[in-house]
């Protein structure tokens, strides 16, 4: 038979992505906590003198999907000629009922046994080929870490044959699998380690509360430390003592003035290029990236990397499921959410895990609305930052007010209720730093490749809108909110028309605008809430539809609104 | 005698004799783990009415307030049946 199409199936978080990484040599995020992928991912792999796609699916308990991740999985296997069926060893029974669905099925499978290392400190000895008898279908113990029995397992796959055992009840099933394991699996009893007691310190809700904000203190301090040291040691010297005599010698060339020379270099001032006032291409376009937005990309990607891989995030959802609840959302939400302060494209890729509509509705529009991405928080550190730290902890804490007054209000206003928490929590694994560094050079590669151009793009549109007379245009009509609700003076609409674009481009324009603390401040919060970037949007509205996103955006406009001119009443500096 | 899981005491050990959800509901606890004639140990309870946290065999769930008092579990207490 000949294999065109190979599915990696299996519960969340048992390692389908680490084996689609080793299989095809694709680099995927992988990370310790259930849901990690959402969308199916595809490679390659070479057998003989074929090769067949192989896809990562995202993870299933069953066969009877309950969200949409778990229906891309069930349709997914509709086209395939081959499963592998990787469970995680560690947790035999419950996820041999989703083998046992498999088997029914009529496609070849292969069962992997992964996290096999892990089984040794758990105490648990699985008889790798009493269960490859009882199943019928070849079983091969693996490590998707280390890559221990990658081999063996693709010398397998063009062995592998359809079983398709009769269908069974429910209960026949758990009746059967009940017999396997006890004919293959023996539990030994052992001495709690470290990790362990450290997992119940940071979930009991006495000793997990005070451990969540110890975590989230030195997060941000991490990310703060680590970012402001490269911005100061590598970033800035880099522009002032490399960048900057290039660029004052092509102004020169550019005639220092013109619509060429404003487009490339930005304007001059004092005669000096000024890196967040100039706003060419080649200066601003630049600077805004690589000097203000990436150091605290590769900062927070590094420390959500660790907690990820560590297997934090899901005992914080926990913790968190309570105040979740109030805004109508169930824990799980605050992982998207954490996700979004990366970027909100993932995070609102993530939103697929959450089970209804009025869940991710919610979700969604709290993300959008009061969650900014780290490439906003930079800009906003950077350039509030300047007429001190109190004003930057402003505009974060209205924001987090909002995100609690809104989500309480919807939760209100929306019928049904929230749903509730079920999930698996893994066990805490010590970050190995090759995937730590390998997932953050991913993300920071998906930042240069996917925001960079835009932040050029819209810098090089600004300059056109200037010259074309359009935002003096929209300046006029938008004038009586930005002024009369907002206080804000009418060029600050540049920023809300680039704000659609890209979000740290947008924060930089009110730069240039000599605006006060308090103008400052409200611009920085009405930008990050009145819309989302674009590329979020589109994602939105593929995730909503288009009439709950309508909904949504009209939503985010108002707060804006509210909150905006909420500010210019109460603010007095 | 036999409790829901949100009955249970920290650190109490049961078996699950039923489970009294809607079909959708009780597919979805047992995925997880939780069915008829397991043996399982509540480890904790979030306070107001917060998740439950339950270990089954080697792995640990946390699973919803209103879930968990579906679940039903017999245990043995001191002077009870």
């Amino acid at each position: 038979m000949e294999i065109n199409k190979i599915l990696l199936i299996g519960n969340p978080n048992v390692g389908k992505s680490a084996i689609f990484s080793r299989l095809t040599g694709a680099k995927v995020v992988i990370s310790n906590y259930p849901g990690t992928t959402v969308e199916f991912m595809q490679g390659y792999i070479k057998i003989n003198d074929t090769r067949p796609a192989i896809i990562d699916i995202p993870g299933t308990y069953t066969l009877d999907p309950t969200s949409k991740a778990e229906e891309v999985a069930v349709r997914m296997l509709k086209d395939g000629d081959l499963a592998i069926n990787i469970i995680d060893a560690t947790n035999l029974e419950r996820n041999l009922y989703l083998t046992l669905e498999l088997l029914e099925k009529d496609i070849p499978v292969i069962v992997v046994l992964n996290m096999w290392d892990e089984t040794k400190h758990k105490g648990i000895e699985i008889d790798a080929g009493k269960l490859e008898k009882a199943l019928g279908v070849p079983v091969i113990p693996t490590c998707g870490l280390t890559g221990e029995g990658i081999k063996d397992l693709v010398k397998h796959l063009p062995k592998a044959k359809a079983k398709k055992i009769k269908c069974l009840t429910d209960e026949e099933r758990w009746r059967h699998i009940g017999r396997i394991i006890e004919d293959v699996q023996k539990l030994h009893h052992r001495h709690h380690t470290f990790l362990e007691r450290l997992e119940d310190i940071s979930i009991k809700p006495a000793t997990g509360i005070p451990f969540a904000v110890a975590v989230i203190f030195c997060a941000f301090w991490v990310i703060r430390f680590v970012a402001e040291n490269l911005i100061t040691y590598v970033a800035e010297p880099f522009f002032e003592k490399l960048w900057t005599p290039i660029a004052m010698k092509a102004s020169a060339l550019l005639g220092s003035g013109g619509f060429l020379h404003d487009v490339i270099i930005g304007k001059l001032v004092d005669g000096k290029i000024d890196y967040t006032q100039s706003f060419g291409v080649f200066t601003t376009g630049l600077f805004v990236p690589f000097a203000m937005v990436l150091p605290y990309i590769i900062s927070f990607y590094l420390v959500l990397g660790i907690l990820e891989d560590f297997g934090y995030l899901p005992r914080f959802a926990v913790l968190a499921d309570n105040f979740m609840h109030r805004l109508g959302l169930h824990g799980y939400a605050i992982i998207p959410m954490i996700l979004g302060l990366g970027c909100n494209v993932p995070g609102a890729l993530a939103m697929r895990l959450l089970e209804g509509r009025r869940e991710k509705f919610i979700a969604a529009t709290l993300m959008a609305v009061a969650v900014p991405c780290i490439a906003q928080i930079a800009m906003i550190v950077g350039l509030v930052g300047q007429r001190g730290g109190g004003y930057v902890a402003l505009v974060f804490s209205t924001l987090g007010i909002v995100l609690i007054v809104k989500g309480v209000i919807l939760n209100k206003v929306l019928k049904g209720k929230s749903p509730e928490i079920l999930m698996e929590i893994p066990p805490y694994r010590i970050p190995q730093l090759q995937g730590v560094i390998k997932k953050l050079w991913m993300r920071i590669s998906s930042f240069l490749k996917e925001a960079v151009p835009y932040v050029l793009l819209g810098i090089l549109f600004v300059n056109i809108l200037y010259a074309l007379n359009v935002i003096d245009f929209f300046s006029k009509i938008f004038s009586p909110i930005l002024r009369n609700v907002w206080g804000l003076p009418e060029g600050a609409i540049a920023a809300l028309i680039i704000g659609f674009l890209r979000k740290d481009v947008a924060i930089g324009m009110l730069g240039p605008l000599n605006m006060t603390t308090k103008q400052l401040v409200i611009g920085s919060t009405v930008l990050a809430i009145y819309f989302p970037c674009i590329a979020t949007f589109a994602v939105l509205v593929r995730e909503l539809g288009i009439k709950d996103m309508l909904k949504s955006a009209a939503i985010m406009l108002s707060v804006a609104i509210i909150v905006g001119g909420l500010l210019n009443l109460i603010l007095r500096f | 005698m036999i409790i829901s899981i949100v009955g249970m005491k920290p650190g109490e050990v049961g078996t699950v004799t039923d489970i009294q959800g809607g079909q959708e509901v009780t597919r979805r606890i047992q995925g997880m783990g939780i069915r008829i004639g397991k043996k399982i140990e509540k480890q904790g309870s979030h306070f107001w009415r917060g998740p439950q946290r339950v270990l089954i065999d080697s792995f640990k769930v946390a699973i919803g307030f209103g879930m968990a008092e579906k679940v039903f579990i017999k245990v043995e207490r001191n002077g009870n049946k």
